[in-house]
């Protein structure tokens, strides 16, 4: 079971109070209709799965209810930072 | 007293029986060493070829005597009788053997072994497929692992998280100093040992330890340990599994020692621990040697021979022979010749052993046959004489001629297998390590290290000075110490050992295929020759063997087997060892109770029951309940001998024709404030909400970014950036949260505020023609005009006294006022409306009637007739999407994808049985063309289906193929009775097509 940092609540808490919200900077387009569907599908679909450094978004759901973001490596399951919902990561691996 | 019991060895004498018959032990004893105390030399059966198997080891490894401990519901099976300890009235019986351990029908089929290969039961019982199940009975009927109590189980489980900053996993040499030397410094330590007592190997040795017996040594640190404010002590405590980020599980068992009874509080409980570090000191497994009929009861590991002799008093048989690789098995025979038995010489495939301790064994007369194999050995159900031959120096060949030795014991040691289990489960590969002839603990993954055996080292003195390493090092990360061991080293006096040989395999004179089987793993019954076999038959992966040849698949993990098992694999395919690898270990180390997992978590704390404030009164008008996510929902009002179709026909007709009242408090509701709530929320919807004015509400779809529709429900306008949301009742959290992602990490900058305020309010929602005349009795302060307040209008006011929102929303088609006051005010509401309505024989109805009549009106349930495929044009809901909205709302770009712009999906339409009164099972499939072969062409399903008291007949709703332009056409429902019934495509609105009954007067 992970042990997680809220940024939010600044303290270390189980993996049974968060729910994973999926892969992080993922930017809704500004102008859906602009898009033809293979660009679209690409926002709606398509993730990097990474091995490795891997930035995914986290939600305190049974704690603050707020979302952030946590870079994890996808093999070792290492938490090595995690940080508020709109800013950047610190550390960032060669995304496969 | 009994046959095998040392006369220095005594104590409180203990009743108790196995297989029925009735025996004696002695306190302290396990079942397994009071079962050798009396000569039970059959304790089970193999899982395959249910040959006879007797005990083998002393602890976890122990494949064979596995035990179903008492009956009725405080039964527990898959025990190892080496881990059980005797109490008073312990009644055990073994898992295997039918109809009797010594009696066995399956042991015929054992006698034909070779008809059993590896992947037998894939190979004869899988065709035909349709025999698998008749065979599949008499298999598990005749081979199992015990039987799992059928009633609710009587005891007393507990959790408890915890958090430390160095846990110590094994409390022998190694393990106890580690704990000493972290424990010195402050930081706060937890230690763990399986057994009973603390000590492991040290509790049967006849080392001194500074000056004194090791079992004493212990005693005094043990007691050292005890007077450390911060150290937790945990005996009878398993740690079984090593999971993310340093979060470790252990199984205590409280109260098993004392018996089966629930009387004596927590039976069992789990410890939650998060470390900070972790020190692994978790031992070494003996490893038996492979030679034919290795499995014949009195067949035992060296080191379990002298545990009981050690820690029991026990010497479990009369004519010792000992057989080993290595120099460690030589202190059995020194042990053994203490108990005044018959040693018959000592075994080494080496051919000219010269260690210490060899001497000394020399030194007291016992004959050493060096460069020698035991090949065979022979007895039916216990070891009468052993076969042994010269071999060659690398093990591989018989050499010379065959002895035959008598005995009924032989121990055997093959080296020592460190228990890299926990190391495993955290992902570190272990590695082959040719020095030790075993794997050691891979690089390290998490915040651990192992010392001792676990590691590899098996010199006392090695595993005392790693131990107290680790535990110095383990705490100085944590913040305590500097990391360097304070306590002088214990003076142990150690033998010199000689280096052993790697053999894995025992040659025989014939061929391992012809051989009598070498057991690997004896609990599925795995041999060197089926391992061999698999290879031939061209499995080459360790992964792959394992699972063909079930190596390593029994409840003991295959901590005996698995490395000779591998050692034979790589052989067989021209491998190294290292090369070959091996299998992964997972948690659980050892069975696991599912009581001691799920805790106190069960019944009505497993999870949470929610009930509105009307709940009493429905209970105590016979209501019967539907369970709607937690909510108990009233599900229909039966009177009198009424059947469920009397008791809903006559809810619908008293809606329809005068008046009737749900409880509708389960609703979810959502609060959402702020300045842009508007344009917040007319984003989520299809539709828009920037123009509602205050006073009223409006009927919303949410969809998916996908375009698929997830929620729907009426929003309101309560004032200015002021709304109120009602959700379904199962997606009330899931809509939050959906909201909340959207406003954190895509719209931060819109201010808006949400609010979950479904608990805050009670609702009772009054319907039918007679509506206006119930409420009008309660409320005088709200105008009920259709013209002061009309359909999708809401009005503060007051209704019996209660401040009340009452919204004219309707999910049956009737004239609806759904009356909303603070919970707390729940029941009063409801009676009093009750009150009000008895002169229009108001009738309370449930959820299933709440069913019927929206699905007359054709009015969708999301999930239910959506199911995360559906869009709003699917579901002929067009009209619900905004589509001139400027923001391009959630979903939106994908309903002009080029799949949701499909021609043929499916499509919303309603289903009406040409026999009227067959009503369609729910789920049913749609065919075009009922006298197609089968596999048909299946066109829709059936998504809702009911029988209309009002309407005289059934009505369905269902998704069917381009269904809104097959309007007319007759449909197929094959069913899996065989019937198949005939329904032609209508319009999904049933009642009042023109929504007339809304505006009734």
């Amino acid at each position: 079971m992970l042990l997680i940092h809220c940024p939010h609540c600044q303290e270390n808490r189980d993996e049974e109070e968060f729910s994973y919200g999926g892969e992080a900077h993922i930017v809704r387009p500004l102008e859906p209709e602009a898009l033809n569907d293979q660009a679209w599908a690409d926002y709606l679909f398509f993730r990097t799965n990474s091995r490795g450094i891997h930035h995914e978004m986290w939600y305190h759901a049974m704690g603050c209810r707020r979302y952030f973001n946590a870079t994890r490596n996808t093999l070792t399951y290492e938490i090595l930072e995690t940080y508020k919902t709109g800013t950047q990561p610190t550390i960032v691996g060669a995304s496969a | 007293m009994s046959q095998n019991r040392l006369a220095s060895h005594t104590g409180a004498v203990i009743d108790f029986t196995f297989n029925g018959k009735s025996y004696q032990g002695i306190a302290g004893d396990t079942l397994a060493s009071a079962l050798l105390a009396n000569g039970v030399d059959v304790v089970g059966r193999s899982f395959k070829y249910s040959r006879p198997r007797g005990i083998f080891g002393h602890g976890a490894e122990e494949p064979n005597a596995i035990i179903q401990l008492g009956s009725g519901a405080s039964t527990v099976p898959n025990l190892k009788a080496t881990q059980v300890e005797l109490y008073q009235g312990l009644e055990a019986s073994s898992v295997n053997g039918w109809p009797s351990v010594n009696f066995d029908v399956m042991a015929i089929v054992g006698a034909f072994g070779r008809l059993m290969p590896p992947g037998f039961y894939y190979k004869t019982f899988m065709y035909p497929k349709k025999l698998w199940m008749t065979y599949e009975h008499f298999i598990r009927k005749a081979a199992g692992l015990g039987t799992a109590p059928v009633e609710a189980d009587p005891d007393t489980y507990d959790k408890l998280n915890q958090h430390c900053d160095v846990l110590v996993v094994g409390a022998g040499p190694a393990g106890l100093v580690a704990a000493r030397e972290a424990a010195r410094t402050g930081a706060r330590v937890i230690i763990a040992d399986e057994q009973s007592e603390f000590g492991g190997s040290l509790l049967a040795s006849q080392q001194t330890m500074d000056g004194v017996m090791a079992p004493r040594w212990v005693a005094s640190l043990v007691a050292e340990l005890v007077a450390y404010k911060n150290v937790q002590l945990l005996p009878r405590s398993t740690v079984f599994g090593y999971y993310d980020h340093n979060f470790l599980t252990i199984l205590e068992r409280r109260t098993d020692h004392l018996g089966l009874s629930s009387a004596q509080g927590t039976r069992q409980r789990l410890h939650r621990v998060r470390a900070v570090q972790v020190v692994l000191a978790t031992g070494a497994f003996e490893r038996p040697l492979v030679f034919a009929h290795n499995d014949i009861p009195g067949v035992m590991l060296a080191s379990s021979v002298s545990t009981y002799i050690n820690r029991y008093g026990v010497a479990p048989g009369k004519k010792l022979l000992l057989f080993t690789t290595n120099d460690s098995a030589y202190q059995t025979a020194l042990d053994w010749q203490q108990t005044g038995r018959q040693i018959i010489a000592v075994v080494d495939t080496r051919s000219n052993p010269s260690g210490d301790i060899v001497a000394a064994v020399k030194l007291r007369g016992i004959e050493v046959i060096g460069g020698h194999g035991l090949i065979e050995a022979q007895g039916n159900k216990r070891v009468k004489r052993a076969l042994i031959a010269p071999i060659n120096a690398s093990g591989t060949q018989v050499t010379g001629p065959v002895r035959r030795l008598n005995c009924d014991l032989i121990a055997c040691s093959g080296g020592w297998s460190p228990a890299v289990h926990l190391s495993s489960h955290t992902g570190a590969k272990p590695v082959w390590d040719e020095s030790i002839v075993g794997f050691r603990p891979g690089e390290s993954k998490q915040q651990e290290r192992s010392a001792g055996a676990c590691r590899g080292t098996f010199d006392l003195t090695g595993c005392l000075a790693e131990g107290a390493s680790a535990g110095a090092v383990a705490a100085s990360l944590c913040g305590h110490g500097d990391g360097s061991v304070q306590f002088p080293a214990c003076a142990v006096e150690d033998y010199i050992e000689q280096p052993q040989q790697a053999l894995f395999l025992v040659p025989h004179t014939s061929a391992t295929s012809r051989a009598p089987s070498q057991f690997v793993d004896f609990q599925l019954d795995v041999s060197a020759g089926g391992i061999e076999l698999a290879v031939r038959e061209g499995f080459e992966s360790v992964e792959h063997v394992k699972r063909y040849t079930a190596l390593g698949f029994g409840t003991d993990q295959g901590k005996l087997g698995n490395i000779n098992g591998m050692a034979i694999l790589a052989n067989a395919l021209d491998q190294t060892i290292a090369e070959t690898g091996t299998t992964i270990f997972r948690p659980s180390y050892t069975p696991t109770t599912f009581g001691a997992i799920a805790g106190r978590d069960v019944k009505a704390l497993f999870d949470p029951e929610r009930y509105t404030a009307m709940h009493r009164w429905h209970v105590e008008h016979g209501a019967e309940f539907e369970n709607v996510g937690q909510w108990k929902r009233p599900w229909y009002f039966p009177q009198q001998g009424e059947t469920m179709n009397d008791a809903v026909n006559r809810e619908c007709l008293a809606v329809r024709n005068s008046v009737g009242m749900l409880d509708a408090s389960t609703l979810g509701k959502i609060d959402i404030q702020g300045p842009d709530a508007a344009e917040f929320i007319t984003r989520i919807y299809t539709n828009s909400y920037l123009k509602l004015a205050p006073g009223k509400c409006r009927y919303g779809v949410m969809l998916k970014e996908d375009g698929m529709i997830f929620d729907d429900g009426v929003c309101a306008c309560l004032g200015d950036n002021h709304y109120l949301m009602f959700t379904t009742t199962g997606g009330a959290a899931g809509v939050l949260a959906w909201l909340e992602i959207w406003q954190q990490t895509e719209w931060p900058e819109l201010q808006v505020y949400f609010t979950s305020v479904t608990d805050h309010w009670a609702t009772a929602t009054v319907t039918g023609p007679n509506a206006r005349r119930v409420i009008a009795k309660v409320c005088q302060d709200i105008d009920l005009s259709n013209e002061a307040f009309s359909f999708m209008d809401w009005r503060d006011g007051t209704v019996a006294g209660v401040k009340a929102r009452v919204f004219r929303i309707s999910f049956t088609g009737e004239l609806s006022y759904e009356v909303n006051v603070p919970a707390h005010y729940g029941r009063h509401i409801w009676q009093a409306l009750i009150e009000a309505g008895e002169e229009f024989s108001m009738t309370p109805y449930g959820t299933e009637t709440m069913h019927v009549l929206r699905a007359e009106k054709g009015f969708i349930i999301v999930g239910q007739d959506t199911d995360g495929s559906m869009t709003p044009a699917d579901m002929n809901m067009d009209w619900v999407v905004g589509n001139k909205k400027t923001f391009s709302f959630i979903g939106k770009r994908s309903l002009q994808r080029s799949d949701t712009l499909r021609e043929n999906r499916k499509q919303f339409v309603g289903l009406k049985t040409v026999d009227g009164q067959a009503v369609l099972p729910e789920g049913a499939q749609v065919v075009f063309d009922a006298k197609q072969k089968i596999p048909m062409s299946m066109q829709g399903h059936v998504t809702s289906s009911y029988y209309s008291a009002y309407l005289g007949h059934s009505i369905a709703l269902a998704v069917v193929k381009g269904g809104l332009g097959r309007m007319g056409q007759v449909v197929h429902c094959p069913l899996a009775d065989g019937r198949i019934i005939a329904a032609e495509i209508v319009s999904s609105v049933f009642y009042d097509p023109k929504g007339e009954r809304h505006h009734v007067e």
